[in-house]
């Protein structure tokens, strides 16, 4: 059948075109538009990766805020108790060296006194004894002003000395 | 508008005598197509294969329509090498419609419209016909298209989006790419990307472009279905790895007496592959010819009995007529993609890798199969074809 039977200058032309084509698009066509395509997606899924990248280096830099705030919180927490009980235990100190300050100088002044007191006393006692002396001198110059009383007391005495 | 300056370019550019609208006068005995499609006043009767055969064959003129009986046609450059006289080029219009000869040449119309030496002697013609015509527009405008394309992604730079036609192109690229060359060429598709891409555009656009009113059947002509599948067919050939052949002429763990009838087998499926490439896209685009000019023959038929029924029969005929032309929109980028597909099938059998351990099943039932005497290879993505 005709149909079925092929030109041999369709062929030829057919080829040459198809030749033709075929090189040109290679060249000026299908290797730019190829190669644009696939650095395109190259490109797309490296900036994919690269956003996924960032949102779990984001994520971790949250975290680690996070962490680093909640560390801030305790050691300020931390700091503020720890202040606190060194306000106590300077006051606690001082107050307690204060009273030792005070009871060593009440102790002191207690001391002092009592010596003051004995000093006091001893020269009371003194000048009581002196006064007695001196009563006691002047009743017994009054008893003994007469010869007859020097008489009776020296007797007495030698009487007692007798006894004994 | 740039269609129709590439086709007033083109034929600038190749005619040889400046093609011109010829109006002949066609002898009245002669009950041609043209006058029952034209002429409702002459009730001659309708021939609808000559009309059919007519519109899917090649021809020397680009008949446009007829008036008052007298064709309308581009004539094209006529070109032909005669064994002695060497090349003569003339214009087609020098035959004055096939009715004289002229320079020792004259037109045969039998089913195909043939040039013939009247000295008998055996000439090639190699004129720029009509499909050869349609085929250069297709080409420019391929080309044209194509370039302009990839001229956008050059300027554009790789990461801007696509704009305007590239956004129409990029698709198909990428459904090529993704669909048709990685699964069946692997690691090394990208070598043969452009061949596949151009096989594909080449044939899609002339599909279309032989769906124009008064388009050529340019790919519903077997040399030029023939020619794809050559370059197909040599593509494969010298890419074969050893791998290939060696199954092709000395298959493993076959018994000595199955090779002889196997070999023959194999070498007679290697052939097949092409020439199944070049009748598959043949009859398919030339079937769909066929069929929308039956339908619009139709009205004729019926016309020709009596101018009521040829009336009364155009709606139908039209319904029936843009169902058959969506269709063939279909069948084009459909065949496009199943040639492309196949080609690629063809290459990846030629330059698979020897065994992987995944595909060593597969294998195994191939040859179980060619054992059975089928001679047919059993891969996955044949089964579309």
């Amino acid at each position: 059948m005709d149909l079925l039977t092929p030109e041999l200058g369709l062929f030829v032309w057919t080829l040459i075109a198809f030749l033709a084509v075929f090189f040109i698009l290679r060249k000026f066509a299908w290797k730019p538009i190829l190669n644009t395509l696939n650095e395109r997606e190259t490109g797309i899924a490296d900036s994919i990766a690269a956003a996924e990248r960032v949102k779990k280096e984001m994520a971790q830099m949250q975290s680690d805020n996070e962490k680093i705030m909640l560390e801030a919180r305790a050691q300020s927490a931390q700091m503020l108790k720890e202040a606190k009980d060194m306000k106590e235990t300077i006051i606690n100190k001082a107050k307690e060296e204060t009273k030792a300050v005070a009871d060593k100088m009440i102790a002191e002044a207690q001391q002092q006194i009592q010596q003051q007191k004995m000093a006091a006393l001893t020269e009371v006692k003194n000048e009581i004894g002196k006064l007695a002396v001196e009563v006691a001198e002047k009743v017994i110059r009054k008893q003994l002003a007469t010869a007859d009383s020097q008489n009776d007391y020296a007797q007495l005495l030698a009487e007692e000395i007798k006894m004994n | 508008m740039r269609f129709f300056s590439s086709i007033a370019l083109t034929v600038a550019l190749f005619s040889v005598s400046i093609p011109s609208f010829a109006q002949h006068e066609a002898p009245a005995s002669e009950p041609t197509a043209h006058e029952a499609e034209a002429g409702h006043g002459e009730k001659k009767g309708f021939n609808a294969s000559e009309v059919i055969f007519g519109h899917i064959s090649d021809s020397h003129y680009w008949h446009l329509f007829d008036i008052n009986n007298e064709p309308v046609s581009l004539s094209l450059p006529v070109i032909i090498y005669h064994p002695e006289k060497g090349v003569e080029m003339f214009s087609a219009s020098k035959f004055h419609h096939g009715h004289e000869s002229y320079n020792g040449y004259h037109i045969e119309k039998g089913m195909k419209e043939k040039i013939v030496s009247e000295d008998g002697a055996k000439i090639i013609d190699f004129s720029i016909t009509k499909n050869v015509l349609s085929m250069i527009v297709s080409v420019v405008l391929l080309l044209v298209i194509m370039l302009n394309v990839a001229k956008k992604y050059k300027k554009n730079g790789t990461m801007v989006a696509p704009t305007g036609f590239q956004n129409a192109l990029e698709p198909v690229v990428t459904f090529i790419r993704d669909e048709v060359g990685k699964p069946n060429l692997g690691h090394k598709y990208m070598r043969y990307m452009p061949l596949l891409l151009t096989i594909f555009f080449f044939i899609w656009i002339n599909n279309l472009l032989g769906l124009l009113p008064g388009g050529a059947n340019f790919t519903g002509n077997i040399a030029v279905t023939a020619c794809l599948a050559v370059v197909a067919f040599l593509v494969m050939v010298f890419n074969g790895n050893k791998h290939f052949w060696g199954h092709l002429f000395n298959p493993p763990g076959v018994p000595l007496g199955i090779k002889f009838l196997l070999v023959p087998i194999e070498i007679i499926s290697l052939f097949i592959k092409p020439i199944a490439l070049m009748i598959r896209l043949f009859a398919n685009m030339l079937a769909g010819h066929i069929v929308i000019l039956s339908v619009i023959s139709m009205i004729f038929i019926f016309g020709a009995l009596s101018k009521v029924a040829g009336w009364g029969f155009v709606p139908v005929s039209l319904a029936f007529s843009i169902f058959m032309f969506m269709l063939e929109l279909l069948v084009a980028a459909i065949q496009a993609f199943i040639f492309t597909n196949l080609t690629a099938v063809f290459i990846g059998q030629a330059i698979e890798e020897a065994h992987h351990h995944d595909d060593a099943h597969a294998h195994h039932g191939e040859e179980v199969n060619e054992v059975t005497g089928q001679g047919y290879h059993v891969s996955k993505n044949e089964i579309i074809a």
